[in-house]
């Protein structure tokens, strides 16, 4: 190689990790939680105050979907959740994340309620232990309580079709394979 | 006169919004809450660790500089841990990278993943000082230019 092409070369080297690092969302974090049981609680249901802890859905799978009426880009996956909601029985918990009562129950009133049901933690203290650092958040928790998958920020549709509907299906092929 | 007294008016409203600027930046950096420590030792320990910890919404700030609600409630979280339960700073660092991960630490561990990251910079040092002798080397080769 002639040595006037080295910088070129350098610099090629550069624009190459540059532009790598680009594309990437620094927003983005791994969750250590994925392949750990789901983080326990014992919260108040939003409308009826009865505790709720995540124990007793063991053997079923579910969706945790941590959102807040302060929250703008839980307003934009909210549709969807609500859609999905209507055409899948998968239970979703939704944990109504520092926020107030009444603000919590006239956003559903308004937008629609997909959850199976709905917790609140207002101090935002079940979030901790759920390495939430935003809304919204959502897990999904297998049949054995293992966190499974972590969607950081709003919901897709593109994300349900590629991340979460073939997990779901995924669930179904579990369950059929610990019956036998 | 009359310019002398323009600039003069200039300079006293530019030292007023340097002054400004001041009292806005010491406030930013200041944590708010008050603690109560029982033992010094337990104030030195939670100074370190939101000194450590990064607050994951404003990703370049750590816990003691930033004015996040999250930061807020994990300063509360470190305090509580440390007051209350009596945990040392292993365990307090170990329950945030167990849920935030290890990009909850400003200073990492140094494993092999992170080998890179650590010593990376010396590596391009090393690269760079390699370059540098080699030039000179060349250069001192090079037959003395004839004036």
């Amino acid at each position: 190689m002639k040595k006037q092409l080295i910088p070129l070369g350098i610099f090629a080297a550069l624009v190459a990790f540059l532009a790598i690092g680009l594309t990437l969302d620094p927003q983005k974090l791994p969750s250590p939680l994925i392949g750990k049981p789901a983080a326990e609680f014992d919260l108040p249901e939003l409308y009826t105050q009865e505790p709720f802890s995540p124990s007793q859905l063991q053997g079923k799978p579910w969706i945790l979907n941590i959102w807040a009426s302060w929250c703008v880009s839980c307003r934009q996956e909210h549709k969807l959740l609500v859609d999905f909601s209507k055409g899948n029985q998968t239970i979703i918990v939704g944990l109504n994340y520092k926020d107030t009562p009444d603000e919590a129950k006239a956003w559903l009133k308004e937008l629609g309620n997909p959850y199976t049901i709905t917790v609140e933690d207002p101090q935002g203290k079940a979030g901790i232990d759920w390495g939430v650092y935003g809304v919204p958040e959502t897990f999904v928790i297998d049949a054995r309580g293992i966190i499974r998958h972590k969607f950081t920020g709003p919901l897709t549709k593109k994300r349900l079709r590629e991340e979460l509907l073939p997990l779901l299906a995924e669930f179904e092929k579990e369950a059929i394979q610990d019956e036998n | 006169m009359k310019i002398k007294m323009q600039v003069h008016s200039w300079t006293s409203s530019m030292s007023a919004a340097l002054f400004a600027i001041l009292l806005f930046s010491t406030s930013c950096f200041a944590a708010i809450e008050t603690y109560q420590f029982d033992t010094a030792q337990q104030e030195a320990d939670y100074n370190q660790l939101i000194d450590e910890l990064r607050c994951l919404v404003c990703q370049n700030q750590n816990l003691a500089d930033s004015n996040a609600d999250l930061a807020k409630d994990l300063r509360q979280q470190v305090h509580k841990m440390l007051v209350t339960e009596k945990a040392n700073k292993q365990q307090i660092v170990d329950f945030m990278v167990a849920r935030y991960g290890e990009f909850v630490l400003y200073k990492p561990p140094v494993e092999n993943h992170t080998l890179l990251l650590w010593f990376g910079p010396m590596l391009f040092l090393l690269i760079g000082f390699f370059a540098l002798f080699s030039y000179v080397k060349r250069q001192k080769n090079l037959p003395a230019e004839v004036e």
